[in-house]
């Protein structure tokens, strides 16, 4: 980079994030320049661009491609994260469709901000650079902040965006802070560049520290505990469509990250941050698993859920092998699929005269009301507890299996543990719906893009085990690639 | 046909319980009767062809278990000794069916009941046929829980629950023997077949094996623990308590299960592995003191009972006890055919019992009867000739087989035969006294019932009587008819070597030429107490309270059994309880629900209460926990890390 001429780089691998950026531009022009409300138009804008994106990245070779000066790298992990990711985003905006509508939260900037969060989640799933991670973590966390207090005449949803606001302000800070101590222990901001030394070096404790710092980001974006307390306000404050698209996209990408972060400029450090993420991991599991028992309101629930969740899919991460990433990826998948599910039953919790109701005990009688709705929520409690033959059990499986390959007999069985624990809460869920005192019932019937939904992710869950081949092979594939 | 036999009766069960709400009361009845009564002919047939004309045979029906050494086929034994079970359950069963039909005709669960009986001729003809001890067992539990079910048929009276439970419990302590005997069969002759076994006995005669330190005898040790199932099936002394309580089923079934058949269980048991207790003069001694012990005891405590049922139940405990002591001695001919005509005799006693019972409405104490013999007398017919067998008045079925068995005592060399010839005469006497005390008590005398039973009495139907028309037959000839086979001349072609005498064992010839004191002994005894009987309870009816009060504790001890019942409550009963709820509020309650399940659930909440506090809302404590968490690391490996 001393020549004054700085070559046009390949702007291919880099393709769908270019048509997502200029995607959410063409689409605020067309809110901004339009009289009549876009939401709609915008909303379906935006499912379409993440169709295009997807598109576009699926077209992309497996084999691992730098570019932006080795700032920027697809390869088949990358891929496979972005498809997840945009899925995840659409899903949520699918789910929000009409949901903003009926909640005064009907402004064309809704669908914008999501392409615009996408973006800086595809940003890191490719970052290979400290700095381009720092870039689309901080495009990732503006639009979220924005969405979460999306609902600008709700005091809760105003409150939650301010929360994840000034948190989210500390844990950028702890990054740059971390990001600015790698630099100025190895020189460099590359991933592999930083790699090459530690491998040739070692680590020093000031190498540490800032690996300690940015842990401790990436690990309140996955929010893992201790850097989780953040999650059950926002989830209860933001819209539920809102919470859904928490619950999903952000938390793929930022494993992701995790992940690459971890294997791609740390991976000889590994009996280092091996250790953290075991200790994230465990309190996670178990905080997610004893702090739900205590709740009432079904969101807060789910946000507890997530955080157990995310210290699951940390064990394949401690694990640090390719079994362990190929678990991760499989957990994530299986993950995304069941929660979007999760959400549209939860988007189904309304009443004529209350509006949304969010709380567990507004969900008793459901089986005598919507049979079929009560049957699918169930079955997805059930999955997310880990129950055989659902898909949440294998994805629970293939983590435990790595850790005990791993040798991490300690953590697989507090996972194991902990899951028993966490299974009392998802089953009190189905009880509730199935045998306490009918209340009032919900509105009927769903509507349609709910049930779509649902029902997509329903057959996935339920019927996982009958095909879960292809799944395995993908997530191998995407593991051997970032592990060469 | 053996295996029709053996069948259909489950059949009939299945038919009757499965599908008896569909097809009906009546169609439950005749199907399950219809098939006993088919199954009844058929060993008529198989009783003449095997028993007489000497047609022993074994039917396959089909490998069972293969398993290692253990093998065990599921096969029909039909040879004498089986043929006589055969006869004697398809008989009464069939017999108790028919007058089930009466006797059960104003209950609602009729179908149940036809199934259970039908399912414990069954398991009772699975016992008798068996080829192996793991087949034998299979019927002896069987018939064990036809027997805890129908004992406790009418379920919703806390004391038949109470009874059927006893009588499960204590035939436990009986088969946890058995259990044990087959597994030392196994275990010393590597087989559970009976042709293998009789073969393999002989030569361990004397042989002994090494069992906590001491060296134990093995064919007595085996002897000893199949006899301990025997004790507790057949109701013997310490393991008699449940057969008085089992009356709280209905009658048919005490009649059926608790005095024809399943009880003398034992016995065939007993007769069954003849080629083994020969072997052991000692197992044969103590069968021998238990079986005479029983007969005295169950008669003393008979002689002051009150319920009319329990008299009987008393007066089986007896009997059983006389086929024991025959065996014992070495007459297995004698017990089988005192089993014989006893099944006879005994279910007479009990379905007339049953249709007293059933004429004055459902009352059963005796001081609430009497001079009934005008208002039921076909009744009354029926139990004076069930007595007069039972008490054994010449040419009548009990006659020649209890005499056979008290004269095979005195012939007999067995060390305790002097023992068992005193009680055996002696229990004669009481077993005159008492079953004429019955009859006295009932049927004669003034009336002692409330004017509205009285006008109620009214004679059984005729599928009631008939049945009991046909046992009184049986009462009458069966002694007559077929003593010459089973213990006369005949004996030894009948029997065709399905019962084994060691060398020496020759009472089955000298009981035969016994002095004729011997012979008339038993008579002497039966007349003496009808006599006393008479005297007390038609001449002076006052004198049996007077005496009472003049000896009360001697009455009081028959009256409660020989406080048998208090003296396992105290012993067995009430430090199970205590064990038992002790473990239960302390061992389990306390400690293991509380360190457990309950224990962990209130930790689960305490640390979720905590955790929830923690989230308090306020952003600078998130903050603070972020910065707190971030510190923690740092220090870790600043101080104790992996550098």
């Amino acid at each position: 980079m001393e020549t004054a001429l700085v070559p046009v780089p390949d702007l291919n691998p880099a393709l769908a994030e270019i048509i997502l950026a200029v995607g959410a531009l063409g689409l605020l022009m067309l809110g901004a320049y339009t009289k009549a409300s876009t939401t709609r138009l915008a909303s379906i804008g935006a499912v379409l661009l993440f169709a295009v994106a997807a598109i576009v990245v699926i077209g992309q070779p497996d084999s691992r491609v730098l570019t932006f000066g080795g700032s920027f790298v697809t390869d088949g992990f990358g891929k496979f994260m972005k498809v997840l990711v945009l899925i995840g985003s659409a899903g949520a905006i699918v789910m929000s469709y009409n949901f903003i509508r009926r909640e005064n939260m009907d402004r064309f900037e809704f669908p914008v901000l999501i392409v615009l969060a996408t973006l800086g989640m595809l940003m890191m799933v490719s970052a290979n650079d400290l700095i381009s991670l720092y870039v689309g973590l901080e495009l990732q966390s503006l639009s979220l902040y924005i969405i979460a207090a999306f609902n600008r005449d709700s005091a809760r949803s105003t409150e939650a965006g301010l929360k994840y606001f000034v948190l989210g302000a500390l844990a950028s800070g702890m990054m740059l802070y971390g990001a600015s101590l790698v630099y100025g222990f190895t020189g460099t901001t590359n991933f592999d560049l930083i790699a090459g030394i530690i491998r040739t070096e070692g680590m020093s404790l000031g190498l540490i520290f800032g690996l300690v710092f940015i842990l401790a980001a990436l690990a309140f974006k996955v929010s893992a505990v201790p850097f989780h307390m953040w999650t059950p306000d926002v989830y209860e404050g933001a819209p539920t469509p809102v919470t859904a698209f928490f619950a999903s996209a952000p938390k793929i990408a930022a494993m992701a990250l995790f992940i690459r972060v971890m294997m791609g400029a740390f991976p000889d450090a590994s009996a280092e941050w091996r250790q953290i993420v075991v200790f994230i991991s465990i309190a996670s599991m178990l905080l997610g698993a004893f702090a739900a028992i205590g709740q009432t309101n079904i969101k807060r629930l789910m946000a507890y859920s997530s955080i157990g969740h995310m210290g699951y899919a940390l064990v394949g991460l401690a694990a640090g092998t390719e079994e362990g990433v190929r678990g991760i990826i499989i957990y994530l998948t299986i993950y995304l699929v069941m929660n979007l599910g999760v959400f549209c039953c939860i988007l189904a919790m309304r009443r004529k005269e209350e509006g949304m109701v969010e709380d567990i005990a507004d969900l008793a009688g459901l089986s005598r009301h919507q049979p079929v709705l009560a049957f699918l929520f169930s079955m997805l409690m059930f999955s997310l507890a880990g129950v055989p033959p659902l898909a949440g059990f294998f994805a629970k499986y293939f983590v435990f299996l790595s850790a005990i390959e791993a040798g991490l007999y300690t953590l697989a069985v507090i996972g194991v543990l902990s899951s028993v624990v966490g299974a009392f809460y998802y089953l009190r869920v189905v009880k509730v719906i199935y045998f306490d005192e009918p209340a009032q019932p919900f509105e009927a019937p769903l509507a349609s893009e709910l049930r779509v939904v649902l029902g997509a992710s329903s057959i996935v869950t339920l019927f996982f085990f009958v095909y879960p081949a292809p799944l395995i092979a993908l997530a191998q594939a995407a593991a051997g690639a970032l592990l060469p | 046909m053996y295996s029709a036999i053996v069948f259909l009766p489950l059949i009939g069960c299945l038919i009757a319980g499965l599908f008896g709400r569909q097809i009906g009361v009546k169609a439950s009845q005749v199907i399950t009767s219809g098939l006993l009564v088919i199954s009844a002919i058929l060993s008529w047939v198989a009783f003449v062809s095997v028993a007489l004309q000497g047609n022993a045979e074994t039917v396959q029906v089909l490998s069972w278990i293969d398993s290692g050494a253990l093998e065990a086929d599921w096969r029909l034994r039909i040879d004498t000794l089986t043929a006589v079970m055969l006869v004697v359950v398809t008989s009464v069963s069939s017999l108790v069916h028919i007058y089930s039909v009466g006797y059960m005709s104003h209950d609602p669960h009729q179908p149940r009941f036809f199934a259970y009986l039908s399912l414990f001729t069954f398991a009772m003809l699975m016992l008798v046929t068996a080829d192996n001890l793991i087949q034998l067992f299979f019927g002896w539990e069987g018939v064990g829980l036809a027997s805890y079910l129908l004992i406790g048929f009418w379920y919703k009276r806390p004391s038949a629950n109470a009874a059927a439970i006893k009588a499960f419990v204590v035939n436990r302590v009986g088969d946890f023997g058995l259990l044990l005997g087959i597994s030392t069969v196994f275990l010393m002759v590597g087989s559970v077949e009976f042709d293998a076994i009789f073969a393999a006995i002989p030569d361990m005669a004397g042989d002994t094996f090494r069992f906590l330190g001491y060296d134990v005898p093995v064919v007595t040790t085996i002897a000893l623990l199949l006899f301990m199932g025997a004790m507790g099936k057949s109701a013997q002394f310490l393991l008699h308590t449940w057969l008085p309580d089992a009356m709280e089923g209905p009658t048919p079934v005490s009649a059926l299960i608790h005095a024809a058949t399943m009880v003398t269980a034992g016995v065939f048991l007993v007769c069954r592995m003849s080629p083994v207790f020969e072997y052991s003069p000692d197992a044969l001694a103590f069968v021998t003191v238990v079986g005479a012990t029983t007969a005295f005891f169950a008669a003393t405590v008979g002689l002051v009972q009150n319920d009319i049922k329990r008299v009987i139940a008393y007066s089986t405990c007896s009997q059983l006890g006389y086929m024991f002591a025959a065996a014992g001695i070495g007459a297995y001919e004698a017990a089988m055919f005192h089993l014989f005509t006893h099944a006879f005799f005994k279910a007479l006693l009990f379905l007339g019992s049953g249709s007293v019972i059933h004429a004055m409405s459902d009352e059963q104490d005796m001081r609430k009867m009497g001079g009934l013999y005008k208002l039921i007398p076909l009744t009354y017919f029926m139990m004076i000739i069930g007595t007069l067998a039972l008490t054994g008045f010449p040419f009548t079925a009990g006659y020649f087989s209890k005499d056979a068995i008290i004269e095979a005592a005195y012939a007999s060399h067995s060390s305790a035969h002097m023992y068992a010839f005193t009680l055996l005469v002696v229990a004669a006497l009481f077993t005159s006294f008492y079953s004429w005390r019955l009859i006295f008590m009932t049927f004669h005398g003034k009336s002692r019932a409330s004017n509205e039973v009285l006008s109620h009495v009214h004679e059984s139907p005729a599928v009631m009587w008939v049945p009991l028309a046909i046992l009184a037959a049986g009462a009458i000839f069966a002694g007559m008819m077929f003593s010459n086979f089973f213990v006369g001349d005949a004996y030894l072609n009948f029997w065709a070597g399905t019962i084994s005498h060691a060398s020496g064992n020759e009472v089955m010839e000298h009981f035969h030429h016994v002095p004729g004191w011997v012979v008339w002994s038993p008579f002497a005894a039966m007349v003496l107490g009808f006599a006393v009987s008479w005297y007390f309870y038609i001449r002076r009816p006052d004198l049996p309270k007077e005496l009472a009060q003049t000896h009360e504790p001697l009455y009081k001890f028959l009256l409660n059994k020989w406080y048998f019942d208090e003296l396992y409550d105290f012993i067995f009963v009430r430090p199970a309880f205590f064990l038992g709820r002790t473990l239960w509020k302390q061992g389990d309650g306390r400690i293991i629900d509380g360190m457990g399940p309950d224990g962990i659930a209130a930790r689960v909440s305490d640390i979720t209460r905590g955790v929830v506090r923690v989230q308090s809302g306020y952003l600078y404590h998130y903050a603070f926990a972020m910065l707190l968490g971030v510190a923690a690391l740092i220090t870790y490996f600043m101080f104790g890390g992996a550098l």
